[in-house]
Formats: C-alpha cells, sequence, structure tokens
C-alpha cells in the first residue's frame, strides 16, 4: 500500500537560512580574484524563489513524495499500450557505470569506442528484429521517432519529384501522436474506420488512397489488441497507390522474434525502448524512439548514426554477429581492426537532419542494450509468447466473471479491451469508476477511454513479467468491484478512498490555473502584473 | 526464463483455461509464412555476471579522461542524494501520472519544478520537460508561431551564436510547418550578436524580412562561445519589431545573470534550455531534459505536459495533469506538439538538485565555474600561439584561437588523457582555427594546469606539413 499523508510542497519546508552546504562547491582563494567583471544590466537582482533546505529536508520529502506513487516495483501496472513490464535492475547498474556517465558527448572517437561499440550492436540487433536495413537511434521518444519516419517518407516522395503527397492516413483508433505527428511534418492526417471485428477496412482505405496519399500509420497489433490479418493486403494496396507504411512500435512486444514489421511490408518504424525493451519509463520519460527503416529510406535516416570501418564486411539486416556468444573475446578482436565512428552529413548527405542536440537517449540505448544481451535469441521470443499468454488467460478469466471483451471473436495480442458500455447503461459504473476503485484495491487501472471508438473501454495489458498468481489476484479484484457495481454502484463512483487524495476535479484544475507555488509577498504580485 | 516467472504447472493450467494446446496455438490470426524463420545476429542470453563483466569492459575502453568540453553539456558535481532519490523505484519505474490519485509523488515533484524554473527565468508558467534544449528550441520557434497573431509570416530570425546543432534541429522540426529561418551575425570582434538596426553594433546586410514579419528572434545567453549577448537591446529590438523573443540559457547561468523574464523593457516571451546541467550527468549525450517557460498567456499554446494544483471531492489539494486539451492524446491532429513521453526522470533530477544547492549554491557553482573558466583562459593564452577569439565578458566557457588547425591538436590531447574542447572550425569555418574550452567548478587549479602543460607541449612541436592555419 502507498502512504496516505499529505506532503507539504518543499517550499513549505524551506527555511531561511538553512542551506546544504556539503553540496556546494568550495572556492579557492584564487577563484575570488578571477573571475571577469560582468555588466551590472547583466546581473540577476533578486535570487530565484528555491527553497532553503538541508539535505535531510530534500531526502526525506521525496522519498515521502515516492511513496505516493504506484510503480512497476511496487504494484501490478496492466496500462495498455504502455507495456509496463519489469525493468532489470542490472540495466540500470550498467548504464550508470562511471566512465559512462563522465563521457562527454562530443567525446573524440579514440576515447569513445566502448560506448559506440555498445550502440553499434544495439543498431545491428533492432535490425535483425525488425527487419529493417537501417536503424538510428538519436530519437528520444516514440513520438520523436515518428516524426522522424514521416519526415523521412516525406523526404523520400520530395527525392523523387512527387512532393504533393501530404496525406497521411491513420486508422480510427491509432495513437493520438500518429495524427499529431503527421500535422507536425506539414501533412493531413485523415482517419479510416476498422470494421466489425477490428481490421482494417478494406474499401475505405481504397476510397482513401490516391496521389495525395504519403503513407499510412499502422500498428499490428492494433491499439484494439488483434493482429490485422490482411496486413499483406493493406501494404499491397498502399505500394500500389504510391504510398509508404510507417509501423508504429508500441505494441512490438506482441510479436518480437515472431513475426518482424520489414516482412509485413513496412517502410519505415519506431521502436519504444521504453517499453519493449524494458527501459524504465521514470514517471513520463525518458524514453527513446529509434526508427528503423527499408532499403528505400536509407539515405533520409536522422543523424547522427554509429557506423564501423573495418571488421568483417557489414551485412545488411544485422547478418553479423561478432558481439554473439564470445563473451568478452570481441572486445580484444574489435580493439585490433575494428573502429566505430559517428556519421554525419559528409556520409549521408540527404539525412532528414539532425533531431536532438547529441547522439539521443544513450542511457537509455545502454540500458536497451544490456536487456538484449540478458534476454539473448530465446528469451526474446519468450517474450511475445508469455505476454500473448498472459494477455489471453486474463481476458478469458475476466470474460468466465462477467466482462464483455470488445472482440470476443478474436484472439487477444499482448493486450485486450474490456468494454463496460453494459454496466453503465444498467447499473450506471462508468469505466472511470472501475479504474478509480482499482486503485483502491492495490492494482494500478488499466489504460481508460482509449482507444475512443470502444465506448466506456479499459485497455488490459498484462505483461509477460506478471505471474499467473498476481493476474488472478486482479481477476478476484475485478470479480468483487462488479459485485459492487450490481450492489452499490455509488461506492464506485466516489472511489477511490484509500489513496493520498480522493478523485480529483479535472475542471477545477484547468479552470482555476494553479501551475507554479508563488509565496505571498508584496513585492511578487508586481511580477505577475508586468505581464 | 529470463524475467518470466512461469512455471511448468503454470502454462498448462493458463492454457487449460484457455482451451488451447500450445502456446504457439495462441499466434494463430499471424499468416504461417510471414513468421520469423531465424534471429541469427541476436547471440544466447547472458547471465547478469556476464553482461556486467562486458559493460564494465566497455566502459573502462573509454576511459575517465579529464575534460575540457561544454558546448552544450556541461560536467558539474551532482550531489549523492539526487540520483539515489530519483532512482527508487516508486519514482523510476512509474508511468506518465495519467491517474492522478496513484501518481501524487510524480505529479507534486512536477508541480515544484514548474515552481522553481518559472522563478529561475522570470516567467509565470513551465511546463513538464521536453526532450532536450534542442528539441525545446524547436517546439518553442513552433510555439512563437502560433502565439504571435501579429506577425504576418512564419519567419524566425536566430542568431548565429545560438547552438549549431541547435539551430539545425530547429530546422529539421520545423521546416515541415513551413517556417522559415534567417540567422543574425555576430559581431568577429567582440562575439555578440549584431542587429540590424545597429542596436548590437554595425548594421546588418539586407534582410528580406521587415518588422511585421518575423515571428520570432532567437537569442541564446551566454551564447554558444560563452559571451554574454546584450540581451537588453536584442529584446528591446525583438518586440519592437513585431517579434516574440526567445531566450535559450543556460539554468546554472541563473544564478548569476539576469532571467530572461526582465530582459529589456518588456522581458522575453519564451525561455527554453538544456536542463542537463541541473544533476545529469554528461552520459553520451543524454538522457537529459529540455526545458521551457512562458508567460501565462501563452500557456495554451505550450507544447508538453503540465501540473497544475486542484481540490478533490473532499476540497484537499491534490495535482492532476491540466489543460489537456492541448494535447496529443485528446486534440490529436490539433494538437500542439506530438510529444507524448517527455524526460520525467531528469527533469526530478533537476528539481532535487536545486532544491538541495538553493539560490545561493547555485549562485556558487556559476560563479566558481566562471572563475575556474577565466583561470583556464589565461593559463592557455600565456601560450605562445593561444590567444582569446572575442573580447565580450564571458561566462564559462570561452574560443580561443590557435596557430594551427585544431583537429591535430585535439587528437594529440586525447592522447595524453584530456578531452580539450571543441573544434570550431567545422561549425562556424570563418573563424579558422578556433577551439571552444570549458571549466566548471569540478576543474581544479591542478588540472587547469595539466592542461595548460599539455597544450604547450603539444604546440612546441612544429606544425605538420600542410598544417599552417
Amino acid at each position: 500500500m502507498i502512504a496516505r499523508a499529505r506532503e507539504p510542497l518543499i517550499f513549505e519546508h524551506s527555511r531561511p537560512g538553512r542551506a546544504a552546504r556539503a553540496q556546494w562547491p568550495a572556492a579557492s582563494a584564487e577563484d575570488e580574484r578571477s573571475a571577469e567583471h560582468i555588466p551590472p544590466a547583466l546581473l540577476r537582482r533578486r535570487p530565484a524563489a528555491l527553497p532553503e533546505l538541508s539535505e535531510l529536508d530534500v531526502v526525506r520529502h521525496y522519498t515521502r513524495l515516492s511513496q505516493l506513487n504506484f510503480s512497476i516495483d511496487t504494484h501490478f501496472y496492466p496500462l495498455g499500450s504502455c507495456t509496463m513490464k519489469y525493468n532489470p535492475k542490472a540495466c540500470n547498474a550498467a548504464a550508470l557505470l562511471p566512465e559512462f556517465l563522465a563521457r562527454h558527448p562530443l567525446s573524440p572517437p579514440e576515447l569513445s569506442q566502448g560506448f559506440l561499440a555498445c550502440v553499434y550492436e544495439l543498431q545491428e540487433m533492432l535490425k535483425a528484429i525488425t527487419g529493417m536495413r537501417g536503424v538510428a537511434l538519436s530519437p528520444l521518444a516514440g513520438a520523436h521517432g515518428e516524426f522522424a519516419g514521416v519526415a523521412m517518407i516525406r523526404a523520400y516522395h520530395r527525392s523523387r519529384g512527387d512532393p504533393t503527397r501530404n496525406e497521411i492516413l491513420v486508422p480510427q483508433a491509432a495513437h493520438g501522436t500518429n495524427p499529431a505527428t503527421a500535422t507536425m511534418c506539414g501533412c493531413v492526417a485523415r482517419e479510416i474506420p476498422v470494421d466489425a471485428d477490428g481490421d482494417v477496412d478494406l474499401s475505405a482505405l481504397r476510397a482513401a488512397l490516391g496521389p495525395r496519399t504519403a503513407g499510412i500509420m499502422l500498428t499490428n497489433p492494433s491499439t484494439l489488441g488483434v493482429f490485422e490479418r490482411r496486413i499483406e493486403e493493406v501494404a499491397r494496396l498502399v505500394h500500389a497507390a504510391g504510398g509508404l507504411l510507417y509501423y508504429d512500435g508500441a505494441n512490438l512486444n506482441a510479436i518480437l522474434g515472431k513475426v518482424r514489421p520489414g516482412d509485413m511490408g513496412f517502410d519505415v518504424m519506431h521502436v519504444n525502448l521504453h517499453k519493449t525493451f524494458s527501459t524504465p519509463h521514470g514517471g513520463g520519460g525518458p524514453g527513446a524512439g529509434p526508427v528503423g527503416v527499408a532499403q528505400r529510406l536509407l539515405p533520409f535516416l536522422p543523424l547522427p548514426i554509429v557506423g564501423r570501418d573495418g571488421g568483417p564486411a557489414s551485412a545488411e539486416g544485422g547478418g553479423e554477429s561478432e558481439s554473439d556468444d564470445r563473451g568478452e573475446s570481441d572486445d580484444r578482436g574489435e580493439g585490433q581492426s575494428v573502429r566505430y565512428r559517428w556519421l554525419d552529413e559528409r556520409d549521408l548527405p540527404q539525412s532528414i537532419g539532425r533531431l536532438a542536440g547529441f547522439g539521443g537517449n544513450a542511457g537509455v540505448l545502454l540500458r536497451a542494450y544490456v536487456y538484449l544481451r540478458l534476454l539473448g535469441r530465446e528469451g526474446l521470443q519468450r517474450v511475445a509468447e508469455f505476454a500473448t499468454l498472459n494477455a489471453n488467460y486474463l481476458s478469458a478469466r475476466l470474460q468466465q466473471v462477467g466482462y464483455d471483451a470488445a472482440y470476443p471473436r478474436r484472439r487477444a495480442s499482448h493486450e485486450f479491451i474490456l468494454t463496460l458500455r453494459r454496466q453503465a447503461q444498467e447499473l450506471g459504473v462508468t469505466a472511470m469508476d472501475v479504474a478509480k476503485r482499482l486503485l483502491d484495491l492495490g492494482f494500478h487501472a488499466p489504460t481508460t477511454y482509449f482507444p475512443l471508438l470502444i465506448s466506456e473501454c479499459l485497455l488490459i495489458e498484462p505483461t509477460e513479467t506478471e505471474s499467473k498468481e498476481t493476474l488472478d489476484a486482479f481477476v478476484t479484484a475485478m470479480t468483487r468491484i462488479l459485485q459492487e457495481a450490481r450492489e452499490d454502484p455509488e461506492r464506485l463512483q466516489r472511489a477511490p478512498y484509500t489513496l493520498p487524495v480522493r478523485r480529483l476535479d479535472d475542471v477545477h484544475a484547468a479552470r482555476e490555473l494553479d501551475l507554479a507555488y508563488r509565496e505571498r509577498r508584496p513585492q511578487e504580485s508586481s511580477d505577475a502584473a508586468a505581464s | 526464463m529470463p524475467f518470466i516467472p512461469h512455471t511448468a504447472d503454470d502454462v498448462r493450467d493458463m492454457l487449460a483455461t484457455l482451451g488451447a494446446p500450445d502456446i504457439e496455438a495462441l499466434f494463430e490470426e499471424i499468416p504461417p509464412h510471414l513468421r520469423v524463420q531465424e534471429l541469427d545476429a541476436i547471440g544466447r542470453g547472458l547471465s547478469e555476471f556476464e553482461v556486467m563483466q562486458l559493460m564494465r569492459a566497455r566502459a573502462r575502453a573509454d576511459g575517465t579522461p579529464l575534460c575540457f568540453l561544454g558546448a552544450g553539456a556541461y560536467e558539474h558535481h551532482i550531489p549523492a542524494a539526487v540520483w539515489s532519490t530519483i532512482t527508487r523505484g516508486e519514482f523510476y519505474s512509474a508511468y506518465t501520472p495519467y491517474q492522478a490519485e496513484a501518481s501524487q509523488g510524480t505529479l507534486q515533484t512536477i508541480y515544484e519544478f514548474q515552481s522553481m524554473m518559472a522563478s529561475l527565468t522570470g516567467m509565470e508558467v513551465s511546463n513538464a520537460s521536453l526532450y532536450d534544449g534542442a528539441s525545446a528550441l524547436a517546439e518553442a520557434c513552433l510555439m512563437a508561431v502560433r502565439a504571435n497573431r501579429r506577425a504576418r509570416g512564419t519567419h524566425i530570425r536566430i542568431a548565429r551564436s545560438v547552438h549549431p546543432h541547435y539551430r539545425q534541429v530547429a530546422l529539421t522540426t520545423a521546416a515541415g510547418q513551413g517556417l522559415t529561418f534567417e540567422e543574425l551575425p555576430f559581431d568577429r570582434a567582440s562575439g555578440r550578436t549584431l542587429l540590424p538596426d545597429g542596436a548590437g553594433g554595425t548594421r546588418d546586410a539586407g534582410s528580406a524580412h521587415g518588422a511585421g514579419d518575423i515571428s520570432a528572434v532567437v537569442i541564446q545567453q551566454p551564447n554558444f562561445f560563452g559571451v554574454l549577448e546584450d540581451v537588453d537591446a536584442v529584446t528591446d529590438w525583438a518586440h519592437a519589431s513585431g517579434a516574440l523573443l526567445v531566450a535559450v540559457v543556460n539554468p546554472i547561468s541563473l544564478g548569476v545573470l539576469k532571467p530572461p523574464g526582465e530582459w529589456g523593457a518588456a522581458g522575453a516571451d519564451i525561455v527554453v534550455g538544456e536542463g542537463q546541467p541541473l544533476g545529469c550527468p554528461l552520459s553520451s549525450g543524454g538522457p537529459y531534459f529540455g526545458f521551457m517557460t512562458t508567460r501565462l498567456q501563452h500557456v495554451r499554446q505550450m507544447p508538453g505536459r503540465i501540473v497544475g494544483r486542484t481540490v478533490d471531492l473532499e476540497g484537499r489539494p491534490g495535482f492532476t495533469l491540466t489543460l489537456q486539451a492541448r494535447e496529443q492524446h485528446i486534440r490529436r491532429a490539433r494538437a500542439t506538439s506530438n510529444i507524448c513521453t517527455n524526460q520525467g526522470l531528469l527533469m526530478m533530477a533537476g528539481t532535487v538538485y536545486l532544491a538541495l544547492m538553493g539560490a545561493q549554491g547555485l549562485e556558487r557553482v556559476a560563479q566558481i565555474s566562471r572563475a575556474r573558466t577565466a583561470q583556464l583562459v589565461r593559463a592557455l593564452t600565456a601560450i605562445p600561439g593561444v590567444r582569446r577569439a572575442f573580447s565580450a565578458p564571458l561566462f564559462h566557457e570561452a574560443a580561443l584561437m590557435l596557430d594551427r588547425p585544431v583537429a591535430a591538436v585535439l587528437r594529440a590531447l586525447a592522447a595524453r588523457g584530456i578531452v580539450g574542447g571543441l573544434d570550431l572550425s567545422t561549425l562556424y569555418p570563418q573563424l579558422g582555427a578556433a577551439l571552444l574550452i570549458c571549466a566548471t567548478e569540478t576543474k581544479t587549479s591542478q588540472d587547469i594546469r595539466r592542461y595548460a602543460a599539455a597544450l604547450d607541449e603539444v604546440l612546441r612541436a612544429p606544425p605538420a606539413a600542410g598544417d599552417a592555419p
């Protein structure tokens, strides 16, 4: 259970004159003399309103705040589409090795071979897993990867003298980032309906395709938790119309080692390392959204990319395996003949360009690399198997106890959707009520009200790292909630009861904007008025 | 099986519940000919011990050279309490706080972060972080075009003394929406930005865009060369031109320097920057966090998550994501940005760092970094063939001119275990053999002497044939 006591704001703990002085740098006598003069007009006149605290104050405050959170380490977190699987601690330990932490992003290559070897091998492994011909690791999150992907699609059409293609098709149930990405790239998003069984409506797709089609963005398995069975037909139609296929990697966990986006006909994709490859979500990031491309998009990959000079002839598609099975010996071997370096505009003159200040979320890349080395080939395939087993088992059990699946005739992938349409009509209990009540019972809620086209839905993704006991306990909680819905619906409508706060007023938050703490001091009000 | 808890009995029971003969049967909807045949590029799984051996060897291979490189990523001391706090599983392994009641720890931390950043930059509101400083600038340019309803076009004037990578990222990101960029040159003597009307120096060559066409002016303080810009003049010129002023700042410098909210007569409109100096290790370029603050009047144009304080159904205070109608999961194609996942954990490192340092601690870090850079500049310019590139006052970086190509000098320093700075000659060919250096509070006088001795030794050797500058 999480803590229930409210924790004051850090500013309320502040006392004038208190400080964590051991953390301050020590000035030398020389420092006092040596600083250059700064024109007074450029100087700060009043200190920033930061709190004044001891180290213990700070540690205790943020430790207490941490105890107000649900997390994977403390709770089952079946948040659909987010793949909240266990984040192995070794991945973190390796990424936090002091030499990796101290390495400056612009360090010369001769002082970077160890780091670059890891990143290069990650690129190669992701190529093999996705069936793509090239991978760039610099996009900093999934949506950032989407941006890179759609920008590459546009660059491809432009390079062929076909610049008017600016329509991006997205299924009705797509993640919000898909249409938002299309807009950000200067394209127009056009929605395609799905049929009663959750597959893309092919006649609607045919009608939408045309000379303006730049491409289509799909997840497979889709956001409806089912595999798009006619994916090859979709690919054939889109390609025939001159468009390209973008694979949104949010649901890659479901097919890891089973089927590859490249083999399904996709031309470009991103991978969410913070989902499929188990790097932590950190309460909203960091993520990493590497992009993979098929042959025809290779020239447009974003920079920088890690390249390798020397060593075995570069086999495309990750066919080489110099790092495999050989443990440490490969490092000694590499030192002799192989040299890694960052590729830049001279190597890739048609690149869409740079998307991040440096080479990507390196610490996240290292965590994903370690995760992949821990899993290995067999471990990788078991991810999809057990994620799918857990989802299907949980779906079957929840239907047994009285919940309705949105697609009862379909096999679930790594996630599935329940709809509370019936309970909402008969009992006045909504998906949100069930979600909030689950929090009381010690489970993080599934994703609610997404995808939008299923009314009163819960999108549930248990992941492969959860045990049967945990799933059974979740079923017990859901059974109790259904019983409460019948006997005492108001109890659900007012949940949660046992958390640090009761249900929060989102309307109040948006109407009475309070976005920053302001100490009530008379001189502060003039700041606010200045705008 | 790594990270999979199922026993053979579990699997049997679960399959029985499903009426499936084996796990393979669960993949029956995937066309068989699409199934993966081999994954030879992936080796066998390693044990945790084997992986750690491998990673330690790789880390050791790169060593821990003495680093005088800044250029957008700065080595500062990180108090031990920062990472021991934020890597607690409850922070580290939580998701974006959509379920507010189960995420009050993350949400309150974001609210505290927003409060600190608003005060530090002299603005009113902050978001909960963007990817990094460069992408934050790209978002600021897009936001400025949305927010500036007075400007007719989608044109941005950006100082050439803004980090070159930031300018590239802004271009890559904003080009799709038709934004155009034109650079403001810098004065070769002082290193400061030149304004078209002569406010900052000589007159800029004629621009195709006049007043009223420009959506925003972008300036960096301190600029990429470490030089302090005349931010008041630039801000007033931007506003007189009908443009918004976008400030790119180093948060550490705000312990000493005037916050952008007080620049010129009316202050900056949007402030962005790289949060890395606040408690985030160099870590090969990330994860870091971008920050963005602005005026309340522009908050609905701001990208990214924002946390607000509200009340629960018993009237007690609590925190929740707010103004979500700006965001992609609600507004879809009409969202302010496609950003979803941001850099939450690093934002948290920044918050704990600022809480520990306080305003006084931050000022000390800034002042001592400045002093160490001044010492470094003095030590290096005492070497024959080395001089300062620019005359204007510096913060904690400096551009130096060498008497020979910089690349070879940096290679020679690297061989001596020193990362000697950044070769500016590829990014700014017009400067010639220029080197960008940085020292923070982590560089002692002994470190500085070591660098000066090594550079002296390297430069005593005659330049290689064809190496004349």
